[in-house]
């Protein structure tokens, strides 16, 4: 009981972590090493050792490249667009009442059905993977944005125009601080959603991106290009999550009203 | 109140099918971009009829179950190992919330080597995706359940069992229930994900074969199929989650 004690403060956490991953990471080895078979399975340490060779491959680099600049658009262009018809579909009760399960049905539908419409639409270069990138990122923020919404308390309407707020101020003292905890959430669910449509469609179709290099990866059983070009993209996702996380930590306990 | 909500949804849609129809009249797009919905109508209507949808249709809906029951199943069962100690909890909310950053879908090719282009490889990329974000969820759920209530039983002696039957399961459902949705609805995005990059059947395949084949009305029709099995889905969830979130 008393070791329990030891390891529960909360200092030790990290160290905790730390292990844990480290186990992950001692499990993939072994398992690489000793039982699974070499054709589909690279050790994190040859993965790590042939990195150089990986991003020496011409195109890798350009891919990563093309990726990330494929996501940052879907994902502003989601959260643009997911914000106004948020506001738009939340603004009003009635409004609210009506669309929702219009905006719903559309989110049940699982977007990967247009994708074929899409490619033959924008074509399969990098217009088609930003398009389908922002029909998964849109609506985490409309929603969010939508159901905050509904829970502003009416009082804080009545008093608004009761003191003659502008409609800007309105937005900017009663909305906007109601919607900031959820919003920040929903940003870091968008980018995870944005990213989904964004390898949906290289995987799909793609003639230079991420989902070129996986098949060719795949289909020339080379798995330790394959598990180096995954975990590049794997760092990259966490390290984009784990900072719109730190935004979120900073800017939500800052004071909007 | 609710009818004329509903008027506003078929109005909704009406002007969709509308926009295409007069779309496809007037403007100069080409039909294997959009062909004319009386046409795809047409063919859906054929197609319900030759009864050629339920094969797909069969085996889309037991790639979808079987991923979905592995991660329900497998995913309560370890959220309710986390939630036993606050600390764990704490200490794990975030790997698991970075693992959740993974995009899993880049193992989808690797998954299809190792499992085929059957429904292993979508059961395997399904389960995958769905099994964190519900892991997430029911966790935070027993996070949120009052803690006297679980001292009360563990002091009148509770098992494990019972810990979870009678107090961790009843008062954290509603929001159990919206994570195993998102499961599902992810389980079934991702299989139809798979179908549609490689696979031998299913309903993701259907659409993206009639792509590859040019033949737009086909694939049209499949959508349209694919649109209405999901809203048959979600209205039945939301019915489920409706009568699960009034149970005490």
């Amino acid at each position: 009981m008393s070791q329990v004690a030891f390891l529960a403060k909360a200092g030790h956490r990290n160290w905790v972590r730390c292990l844990f991953v480290a186990a992950l990471l001692l499990l993939w080895e072994c398992a690489a090493r000793f039982w699974v078979d070499p054709m589909f399975l690279s050790p994190p340490s040859r993965v790590l050792g042939q990195m150089d060779a990986l991003f020496a491959r011409p195109g890798v680099l350009q891919a990563y490249g093309d990726l990330m600049a494929e996501l940052l658009i879907a994902f502003v262009v989601s959260v643009v667009l997911g914000l106004l018809l948020g506001l738009a579909v939340g603004l009003a009760k009635s409004t609210r009442e009506r669309m929702m399960p219009i905006v719903l049905l559309l989110y049940g539908t699982p977007q990967i059905t247009i994708l074929p419409i899409v490619m033959l639409a924008a074509g399969v270069g990098f217009g088609s993977k930003v398009i389908f990138g922002i029909t998964h990122g849109v609506f985490p923020v409309l929603l969010s944005v939508a159901s905050s919404l509904q829970k502003v308390r009416p009082i804080y309407h009545v008093s608004a125009r009761a003191f003659g707020a502008t409609p800007w101020q309105k937005f900017r003292y009663i909305l906007l601080p109601c919607m900031l905890p959820s919003f920040f959430s929903s940003l870091r669910l968008s980018m995870i959603a944005c990213l989904l449509g964004v390898l949906l469609a290289e995987l799909f179709a793609s003639t230079k991106g991420i989902g070129f290099f996986t098949r060719q990866f795949t289909d020339t059983f080379d798995p330790t290009s394959l598990f180096g070009l995954i975990s590049v993209a794997v760092v990259l996702a966490i390290a984009l999550n784990a900072s719109l996380a730190w935004m979120q930590s900073r800017w939500v306990t800052r004071q909007w009203t | 109140m609710w009818q004329s909500n509903a008027a506003y949804q078929v109005g909704f849609v009406v002007l969709v099918f509308a926009a295409w129809f007069f779309a496809t009249q007037w403007l100069a797009i080409s039909p294997l971009l959009m062909p004319d919905p009386v046409n795809v109508i047409k063919r859906l209507a054929q197609l319900l009829q030759s009864l050629e949808w339920m094969d797909p249709f069969w085996v889309t809906a037991s790639e979808v179950l079987s991923a979905f029951a592995l991660s329900s199943v497998l995913g309560i069962a370890l959220s309710f190992v986390l939630s036993r100690s606050l600390w764990v909890v704490k200490t794990f909310d975030p790997l698991l919330n970075g693992i959740n950053a993974v995009p899993a879908i880049l193992f989808f090719p690797l998954f299809a080597l190792l499992f085929g282009l059957g429904p292993g490889s979508k059961i395997a990329l399904g389960f995958t995706i769905s099994f964190f974000p519900i892991v997430i969820n029911t966790t935070a759920a027993f996070g949120r359940v009052e803690s006297i209530h679980l001292k009360a039983a563990t002091c009148m002696g509770a098992s494990k069992w019972q810990l979870l039957r009678y107090v961790l399961l009843p008062s954290a459902i509603p929001m159990i229930l919206s994570g195993l949705r998102m499961g599902l609805t992810l389980a079934f995005l991702s299989v139809l994900g798979g179908e549609t990059i490689a696979s031998f059947n299913g309903l993701g395949h259907q659409i993206a074969e009639s792509s590859q084949a040019m033949d737009s009305e086909l694939m049209y029709a499949w959508i349209l199929f694919v649109i209405a099995v999901s809203f048959s889905l979600n209205t039945t969830l939301s019915l489920i989650e409706r009568i699960g979130g009034r149970a005490p």
